[in-house]
């Protein structure tokens, strides 16, 4: 059981995003996905959870084809996912623990009791214990971050989907987001898909590395694999020459 | 030729521009209808929309009297004051309370009110789920397993429908109050000079009148902010154009509204 997706196609409008896409995240692995900005990664990512639907195509998420899915379904689906966004979109009327523990509300069966001591655990997990009563207003980016990665482990699900997690963040706190990464795979067993742009960060945390240009896969395989490829496209984005991606595709 | 064809250009240009308008139009209407259908599909899902009720109810009703009846105070004032000067050497001065009753229960109390909120409610509304659009607030309730539907438009709608008519009710009665109190200091007209005029045209049936009237301005007022903050697009520039555009159409709609309860039901 895993994510898959099949062929898709995905425009806004008279452009083009993703262009025939089909990938597939292995159980229990890290995979990072790479690419220019505008390439479809956080498009991609946003299908992967259906909160975009393809134009053409399948997406599989544990099995199941959330095309055939009603709301509800879709729903289901979700509990299993856990969604770290870019800039964390936390809510800003709530505090760090209602924000964290907003999910947990959705479960039958959560006493109020229960609800604060899994907010409790997930802040302790991602070094935010003690900054339950405290805004989003009142945190620091890295530390929104971290609050974000609670809110999405606190439901305790099989997936883990990070959206440029270290985007605007200083090379200290990088590696902190990168380390958490490391830490949830390990201790919570997730599988994980993450969309950087950051080729050090992606080396640091993938078991395998996707890298998609102009909306399809062009390559996907281990670290020291993506380091070795031939492909003037992918050697151009890792090594930052744009004159190797001139004139590609 | 060219002046030909710059006439066939300055003909079409505002066909094309009315006619596209027309359609955009059209397809917002037809969205917003959408947004109504999944506001209505969402209602049984009050273990979501409960606990958020109270809270909107405060936001949009309670924080709101305070403009609505300094709005009412000085429309009362100005009605005592201009209906005495025109009823001067005509008609009997005690019809001053008539026309103040008459003119704040009917029209004054419930559209001055709904166009004050249109600004304060609606603008607050679409900004509020704008920004939350553009920073993906509103995905990530998706991704939590919430309705957003249920979560942010179901409250405040149903906070609209209540509150609105609460406060038209305490608008109208301050602005009769008002020009009561104008009418004794600055008038030389008598309380029951003023109650006879006051009573003279009452009906039971007026304000029944201006509570459909207002419930049904609380409803555009709310849903259309809804609306305009759920379709932000863009940055800083998308949610100043939503909250502008829930204020000028619920503006709109709260007049046309307005001419056709007055047209149907009177």
């Amino acid at each position: 059981m895993s994510i898959v997706l099949k062929d898709v196609y995905k425009s806004f409008g008279p452009n083009p995003v993703l262009r025939g896409l089909s990938l597939e995240v292995r159980d229990g692995e890290t995979l990072a996905v790479v690419g220019q900005s505008g390439s479809g990664k956080s498009v991609a990512l946003k299908h992967m959870v259906g909160l975009l639907k393809p134009d053409r195509g399948e997406v599989w998420v544990d099995g199941v084809n959330l095309a055939h899915l009603d709301q509800e379904g879709l729903y289901e689906v979700r509990r299993k996912v856990g969604y770290v966004f870019q800039f964390a979109a936390l809510f800003d009327s709530l505090t760090v623990e209602e924000n964290v523990g907003l999910g947990l509300r959705r479960l039958r069966g959560m006493t109020e009791e229960a609800i604060r001591k899994r907010v409790a655990e997930c802040l302790r997990l991602v070094d935010l214990d003690g900054y339950q009563d405290r805004l989003p207003s009142q945190l620091s980016g890295g530390q929104r971050k971290r609050a974000g990665l609670a809110r999405a482990i606190a439901t305790n699900p099989r997936y883990l989907l990070y959206d440029e997690p270290t985007t605007g963040l200083d090379p200290v706190t990088t590696t902190v987001i990168d380390r958490l990464i490391v830490r949830m795979r390990e201790e919570l067993g997730v599988t994980s898909v993450l969309i950087t742009h950051d080729m050090g960060s992606a080396y640091r945390v993938a078991d395998r590395i996707g890298m998609l240009f102009e909306g399809s896969l062009r390559f996907i395989g281990t670290p020291e694999e993506i380091r070795a490829c031939p492909d003037p496209v992918v050697r151009g984005f890792i090594e930052g020459k744009p004159e190797l991606l001139e004139g590609a595709g | 030729m060219n002046t030909r064809f710059l006439n066939t250009r300055f003909l079409q240009d505002p066909l094309q521009l009315v006619g596209r308008s027309a359609l955009d139009t059209t397809a917002q209407i037809g969205r917003w209808g959408g947004l109504i259908t999944a506001t209505l599909k969402a209602l049984p899902k009050v273990d979501i929309w409960g606990r958020l009720l109270v809270g909107q109810l405060a936001r949009i009703g309670v924080d709101s009297i305070p403009i609505a009846l300094f709005i009412a105070t000085f429309t009362g004032v100005v009605m005592a004051l201009q209906a005495s000067y025109t009823f001067t050497g005509a008609v009997p001065l005690y019809f001053v309370g008539a026309l103040v009753g008459k003119t704040m229960i009917l029209e004054l109390g419930p559209v001055l009110t709904g166009l004050a909120l249109a600004g304060r409610v609606g603008a607050n509304i679409a900004a509020e789920l704008g920004t939350m659009r553009v920073t993906e607030q509103i995905d990530a309730l998706e991704t939590l397993a919430y309705d957003p539907v249920a979560y942010l438009v179901v409250p405040r709608i149903l906070a609209g429908l209540v509150m609105f008519p609460v406060v038209v009710v305490l608008a109208t009665t301050t602005g009769i109050a008002a020009g009561w109190l104008t009418s004794l200091q600055l008038l030389d007209l008598s309380t029951p000079a003023f109650m006879k005029g006051l009573r003279l045209f009452f009906q039971p049936w007026d304000v029944q009148f201006a509570l459909i009237k207002s419930v049904s301005f609380g409803l555009t007022v709310t849903s259309v902010g809804c609306f305009f903050g759920f379709t932000t697009q863009g940055g800083a520039e998308g949610v100043g154009l939503s909250a502008t555009r829930a204020v000028v159409v619920s503006s709109m709609v709260i007049l046309a509204l307005d001419a056709f309860w007055a047209a149907t039901l009177l």
